[in-house]
């Protein structure tokens, strides 16, 4: 008899997650479901409104990666209406975006994925000296010194002391699954609480440009801030020396903490390197245009699909075609007047609210019926997994030298063969790999960006297209961004001045998805599959996989569409999103 | 040691005499009982009566418990809370207050998290603050956002009952912020609403400034009361004064200078947005005071007009690249819902507003011209 495993609220996550499995005899996984249990209904609140707005709104999806649905809502109103942004616009944005998913990266890291594999209560026993010994032979890092960690243990001890154990209390300590010598658990609480710090200080670019973080201002056809090195308000030399010195700070952390913890951490959880690998499918829309973004070659993370792990297959995905990019909701609580077996483009989507679940309060879910304010995203009628796995992978199939050299180093850590990525601990080393290609590329893009205010070229806003007299009577686009949790689509159509349609569909929407009509499992779901538990009233396994993905489950839900009438209990609409 | 002061907790944890003066000296400051002085801040010299006052309230309180609900939101106030950057303050919330529940930073999740609360609800019945994050929906009886099983409104309402006070941080949970907006979908409502039996405190914003969170959670630390509040139940100490009282660009109002459009001369000189649809005017917030990322920026200061993000229902107000649409006025807080008050008294004085700032856009065309001609 198999017994299930209820999860809710899963936490250490953005957003309202819940988790139930059922797990065998033999102590495996061996059914899973996920659910995301709340919703708003932002694209109803979107539709009519002005498609410059529209990113104002589509930020508030989302205040964890904040941002990236704003620059998805900008890019789709700018490629409706056929803008082009000034190119120092284009390398503003790309330093916002660059510094988006390092601060996003090492603070998933840190403080929301980390404590799945260290015992914060077990560093008491920690030697400091050992401590400071492992902290310089793995690392430059300056705080390492016997005093240092012997000053953290302190900390701890007094938070444990007190009985008042706050944000880590009741957790997992001293459950089997943790491995980590006391030594390298002192040496990880020391860097959560570093990275606190740090985290705070790494959103300046975001402030600088965007007047504040989170949900910093963003303009269609360009960027707010002028440039101008005579103005106190606007980008100028006291900016950009602040700007530099931030890279050097943020650079400075990956280098040498996030990373070097990482590859320190890792080699203690190989069982992982075989555990939560999936599907197997990856999807990716593309990152960091170099150019205009409409030239998909000069795109660093290229746009493409994986089916099966066949790295030698890359397939380009197409985002508006009808017939391959869809979306499902038989076990979702939507209706389409089409019926709960067709799949629909965004474009031709609908987004009726029809909850079906048990009232609460409620023990568990009817999964036999609908059981997710998620819809299921599908590509050729194929479960995906979007985010740094994704995007690793893509990169490594192309050739890209930084991340080829990266992984390489990260699997002789390990001595694991490359197919061991694709697994939960892949895909958090993933993570670390990416977040140093892309905190690099803060550098070089900070280095183009003086070189061309040198030039003169000072551009940073594109008036032509700003007034809505300047626009078709109708327009359709698509605007699309590798936000640090994969790849995110936003669909626009545009009539008349106004917003039509608004359509997302979002990374933890694929990720987390529910099964489609055929019975498909998404990532979340096939990733549990067979997981372990030594200790299932405790359930850190399940949590180690499901936060390896970094859930934002606000992100996942949104929906239905401003010509919905409000009938009760259900709503309704006919729009789309990304659910 | 549940019983120990905070005094005693930061002793234990090694911390000076001296650098617990310098901790309540910058309190002092933050909570407005003071005037900023560096060689305070730096503990360098004898403590004056504010920062007394704060040293002695830390040396016979324990540590406060705090309970953090998070509903139709997007974690952004949560965010913004760890952006706090006055080092002092940041230390002294994420470690020296116990918050005991919060979905997003808590290390144990599901029935662990959940005995986690109902353990505070039982211990520090009546003294524990409750912080919300997120509007409430309160349309399909609730099931558009549940917990554990367990509805948003339910679950509000049950650890309402055993707060000793409530903020409700961003505009969501204030004023029922983006879920809210028309057409309101979901049936959402902001905490107040439904918590009836005593005051929540508003701290409005997209996000909230973490400032003036961590400012109006310390005044309840230290005092054990929320600081005094106006009409919007808004800490007047930060929500006293509208964004163009204080902005930077507030000489080139007056002097009839606007941009006309994102960077052009006018842009990049750093002249008033108003005419891109700056909302600075009817905006009470600290932006253009306390700023973000520790002094750094703020909206309007980046080139953005400002969006209004601590206004009750800004969202609604007109769109966000036109000029002062929103209605000039304080709003109050109602039964149903946020109202203007007086309406055909502001209506007069928004008109007389608009005609006074329609003059200054007017003038600023021609010296525009004239500057560029």
């Amino acid at each position: 008899m198999a017994k299930r495993i209820v999860i809710d609220p899963i936490t250490r996550i953005e957003g309202h997650l819940r988790i139930e499995v059922e797990l065998g005899e033999d102590g495996m996984v061996r059914d899973a479901y996920s659910s995301g249990t709340m919703v708003r209904g932002l694209e109803t609140i979107i539709n009519g409104r002005d498609p410059r707005e529209a990113w104002v709104f589509a930020q508030r999806v989302c205040g964890v990666c904040t941002t990236v649905h704003a620059f998805a809502s900008i890019r789709s109103v700018e490629d409706a209406l056929g803008i082009v942004i000034p190119p120092a616009a284009n390398l503003i944005r790309n330093l916002m975006i660059a510094q988006q998913y390092v601060h996003d990266h090492v603070m998933h890291f840190y403080h929301l994925h980390a404590l799945d594999w260290v015992d914060v209560v077990s560093c008491l026993k920690a030697d400091p000296a050992a401590t400071s010994a492992l902290q310089q032979k793995i690392s430059p890092w300056p705080n390492s010194s016997p005093g240092y960690f012997a000053d953290v243990q302190k900390k701890i001890q007094a938070v444990v002391d007190s009985g008042q154990l706050s944000i880590f209390a009741n957790a997992y300590w001293g459950h089997p699954a943790y491995k980590l010598p006391p030594e390298v658990n002192l040496m990880a609480v020391a860097h959560y609480l570093e990275a606190l710090d740090w985290q705070a200080r790494a959103t300046k670019i975001h402030i600088i440009f965007g007047g504040k973080n989170p949900h910093p201002n963003f303009v269609v056809g360009g960027v707010p801030m002028p440039i101008d090195l005579d103005s106190d308000t606007a980008l100028n030399a006291e900016r950009l020396s602040i700007i530099d010195d931030s890279i050097k700070e943020i650079q400075a952390f990956v280098d040498q903490v996030y990373l070097p913890d990482v590859l320190a951490i890792a080699p203690f959880y190989k069982d992982y390197a075989g555990i939560g690998g999936g599907l197997g499918n990856f999807l990716t829309w593309g990152e960091f245009p170099s150019g205009d973004i409409r030239d998909l070659k000069t795109l660093m993370v290229p746009r493409v699909a994986i089916l099966g792990g066949d790295l030698n297959n890359l397939i380009e995905p197409d985002p508006n075609d009808a017939s391959m990019m869809q979306e499902f909701i038989a076990h979702s609580w939507y209706q389409y007047q089409g019926g709960d077996q067709i799949g629909l483009h965004p474009w031709q989507g609908e987004t009726t609210f029809n909850f079906t679940g048990p009232e609460a309060p409620y023990e568990q879910l009817n999964v036999e019926g609908k059981y997710s304010w998620l819809k299921a995203p599908r590509w050729n009628n194929t479960p995906m997994e979007v985010g740094p796995l994704a995007r690793v992978l893509a990169m490594y199939a192309t050739g890209h030298a930084q991340t080829k050299e990266l992984v390489d180093l990260t699997l002789k850590t390990l001595d694991a063969p490359a197919s061991a990525l694709i697994s939960t601990l892949g895909r958090t080393a993933a993570r670390a790999i990416e977040t140093k290609v892309f905190s690099d590329a803060l550098r070089t893009t900070y280095d183009d960006l003086v070189t061309r205010i040198k030039a003169g070229d000072t551009k940073t806003f594109n008036s032509e297209k700003w007034e809505p007299i300047s626009w078709p009577a109708s327009a359709k686009g698509f605007g699309f961004m590798e936000a640090p949790r994969g790849a995110l689509g936003h669909w626009i159509v545009i009539e008349n001045g106004k917003t039509a349609n608004y359509q997302m569909v979002v990374p933890t929407t694929w990720n987390a998805t529910p099964r489609d009509p055929q019975g498909q499992l998404g990532a979340y779901e096939s990733s549990l599959i067979g997981t372990p538990m030594a200790k299932p009233e405790w359930p850190l396994e399940i949590l180690r996989t499901i936060h390896s993905f970094d859930p934002c489950m606000a992100c996942a839900i949104h929906l239905t569409d401003a010509g919905g009438e409000d009938l009760g209990d259900v709503a309704v609409g006919l729009s789309v999103c990304g659910v | 040691m549940a019983d120990e002061t905070i005094y005693q907790y930061l002793q234990r944890e090694g911390v000076s005499r001296r650098q617990f003066l310098k901790i309540c000296g910058a309190l002092a400051v933050t909570l407005g009982i003071s005037e900023a002085s560096p060689l305070l801040a730096a503990g360098l010299t004898r403590p004056t009566s504010p920062t007394r006052l704060v040293a002695e309230a830390l040396a016979s309180k324990p540590r406060v418990p705090v309970m953090w609900l998070n509903f139709q939101d997007c974690t952004g106030c949560t965010e913004a809370l760890t952006r706090s950057l006055s080092p002092t303050l940041t230390d002294l919330v994420l470690n020296k207050i116990t918050i005991d529940y919060h979905e997003t930073l808590s290390a144990a999740s599901g029935v662990q998290a959940d005995e986690n609360k109902r353990m505070m609800m039982e211990t520090y019945a009546g003294q524990y603050l409750l912080v919300v994050e997120g509007s409430v929906p309160t349309g399909a009886n609730g099931n558009y956002c549940t917990i554990g099983g367990r509805t948003a409104v339910d679950l509000l309402q049950e650890a309402a009952a055993g707060a000793a006070a409530v903020i409700a941080t961003g505009n969501c949970a204030a004023f029922g912020g983006i879920p809210m907006a028309q057409p309101n979908p979901t049936g959402a409502v902001p905490a107040y609403q439904l918590i009836t039996d005593k005051p929540v405190a508003h701290i409005p914003g997209c996000p909230a400034i973490p400032e003036a969170f961590t400012g109006t959670l310390v005044n309840f630390l230290v005092f054990g009361k929320l600081p005094e509040l106006d009409d919007l139940n808004r800490p007047i100490t930060f929500y006293g004064t509208t964004v163009h009282d204080r902005c930077l660009r507030r000489p080139f109002y007056e002097a009839g200078k606007f941009a006309n459009s994102f960077d052009d001369e006018g842009a990049r000189k750093g002249w008033c947005l108003y005419k891109l649809g700056c909302k600075g005017p009817t905006t009470y917030n600290a932006c253009a005071g306390i700023k973000w990322g520790g002094g750094l920026s703020f909206p309007i200061q980046s080139g953005h007009p400002c969006l209004g993000c601590s206004e009750p229902n800004f969202w609604d107000n007109g769109g966000f690249y036109q000029g002062q649409s929103a209605p000039i006025g304080r709003p109050t807080l109602t039964a149903a819902g946020v109202a203007l008050a007086a309406g055909a008294v502001i209506g007069v004085a928004n008109a007389g507003v608009n005609r006074l700032q329609k003059r200054h856009a007017d003038t600023d065309e021609e010296t525009t011209e004239s500057l560029s001609g």
